[in-house]
């Protein structure tokens, strides 16, 4: 066993790596570093309850003194080398941490338009310190612009009506949440924002984002100005690899690993977890990089059972959710373009519904809306690998 | 072993009853019941594993 683990990165994946690495008796030196001044916290509800002000940041908080107290802690500090022969990670506040082996849980920093300006009022939403300047300038009556159809812009649209704004929701594509559900099931979420408000433009791209001492509009491509006291940019995420260029790592819209999650180094001294690794998915025959919450888990489950001795692959069913006014949507496995969304249970127009996604008649994914319970049957098939015929068999039961 | 729900973080994902059916059920009502609040210490894996797969953290082992 090593006897010096340094964890890069101290949201969910790099916490959850401490915690479990201790959980499984490992009694060396583990430093964990993080570049925002917080004690480490939850971000899932950066864009529901905190930003709704129904959460403070102390409720947030991820695990507590008895965690941390047995970590070096490194926080308000930003990694900015690795050399991955020895082990060593160099700090921008000048200081040099060594271990025998490095997790790299960096997570991925949002996205930004070209040309997107550094204007009071334009956000992106990440940190603690977004939501918490988003929240200072949401409320009622103002005008909140958008941008971004995914589940984060989706959820910030929820939350800003719960607040009283005037909530405009631009996207590129035709349909929200397209990549997430498809578009038969993104329409009908965006049927429920219209309905409780919110105005969209879709098939639509930014031309420019104008102000004075703030942001007062938005341009769009066919020459619609939106006014604008609030701009939200939620057009994803990229892994945040910089400070890895040349450390001699793989890196390929993630840091690439494993299915061990070892992503190089001699005798596997660097490791990945969380938003920013990228490993083989044998279920899946593909590369997968998940920006979700259960995969940040998973993964660093993975890494902390490998360092203690452990022979722990990953490649599990994917989970996410997404909470948008009384909404619950629930989503497994593999649901992208090139699968079949069709509706197996429950009833669209109702809301309370399982979608399946299929490829070749075999089930990859599913999606639940308001059945957290069905969706849950789904995919414990979707985990054994299930049949069709089973896959009709549930569907049959639970419509009975 | 004790097993405590916060209900007012638990969002009924419905994670725990993937992980640990014998103590955790998500009904079709959408809520979360726990069928044994002091399971057998056999359980003890499994229900930490549901502890651990609460998006919401609502799930406390003690013991």
């Amino acid at each position: 066993m090593s006897d010096r683990v340094t964890i890069v990165g101290a949201s969910l994946a790099g916490v959850r790596t401490a915690k479990l690495l201790r959980r499984y008796d490992f009694d060396g030196a583990i430093a964990l570093v993080g570049d925002e001044p917080h004690r480490p916290y939850d971000r899932p509800p950066l864009s529901k309850q905190l930003l709704a002000g129904r959460l403070e940041p102390e409720a947030i908080a991820l695990e507590g003194d008895e965690l941390y107290d047995s970590l070096d802690l490194h926080l308000g500090a930003r990694a900015v080398g690795l050399d991955v022969a020895t082990g060593a990670v160099d700090l921008d506040d000048g200081s040099r941490l060594v271990g025998d082996h490095v997790v790299v849980t960096t997570g991925a920093i949002p996205r930004r338009l070209p040309d997107q300006p550094q204007l009071a009022g334009v956000h992106v939403l990440r940190t603690l310190d977004d939501a918490l300047r988003l929240r200072s300038e949401l409320g009622e009556g103002r005008q909140a612009v958008i941008v971004g159809a995914g589940f984060i812009g989706m959820e910030v649209a929820a939350t800003a009506r719960g607040l009283g704004a005037d909530v405009t929701v631009v996207e590129f594509l035709d349909t929200p949440l397209v990549r997430g559900l498809g578009p038969v099931l993104g329409a009908a979420i965006a049927d429920v924002h219209r309905a409780r408000g919110v105005t969209f433009h879709l098939g639509a791209a930014v031309r420019a984002i104008d102000g004075d001492d703030r942001v007062r509009s938005v341009e769009l491509d066919d020459g619609t100005r939106l006014d604008a006291d609030v701009v939200v940019v939620g057009i994803g995420v990229a892994p945040a690899t910089g400070w890895l260029a040349g450390s001699g790592l793989t890196l390929d819209d993630g840091v690439v690993c494993d299915d061990h999650l070892r992503a190089g180094g001699g005798e596997g001294r660097v490791w990945a977890a969380g938003d920013v690794a990228r490993w083989p998915s044998a279920r899946y025959g593909q590369p997968l990089r998940i920006e979700h919450w259960t995969n940040a888990t998973e993964t660093a489950q993975v890494v902390a059972r490998n360092l203690t001795g452990g022979d722990a692959v990953h490649d599990p069913v994917p989970y996410v959710w997404s909470d948008q006014y009384d909404l619950k949507i629930q989503v497994v496995g593999r649901v992208t373009d090139d699968e079949r969304i069709e509706v197996a249970v429950g009833d669209l127009d109702e809301l309370r519904f399982v979608a399946t996604a299929s490829r070749d008649g075999q089930l990859r994914g599913a999606v639940g809306v308001r059945w957290p319970r069905a969706l849950l049957q789904f995919r414990m098939l979707l985990e054994r690998g299930a049949g069709p015929d089973e896959v009709a068999q549930l569907a049959a039961s639970l419509n009975a | 072993m004790k097993v405590e729900v916060d209900y007012e973080r638990c969002d009924s994902n419905g994670l725990c009853m993937a992980a640990c059916p014998e103590v955790f059920e998500v009904r079709d009502d959408g809520f979360l019941y726990v069928l044994q609040d002091e399971p057998a210490e056999e359980l003890r894996p499994k229900v930490v594993e549901a502890a651990d797969v609460c998006p919401t953290q609502a799930i406390t082992v003690s013991d």
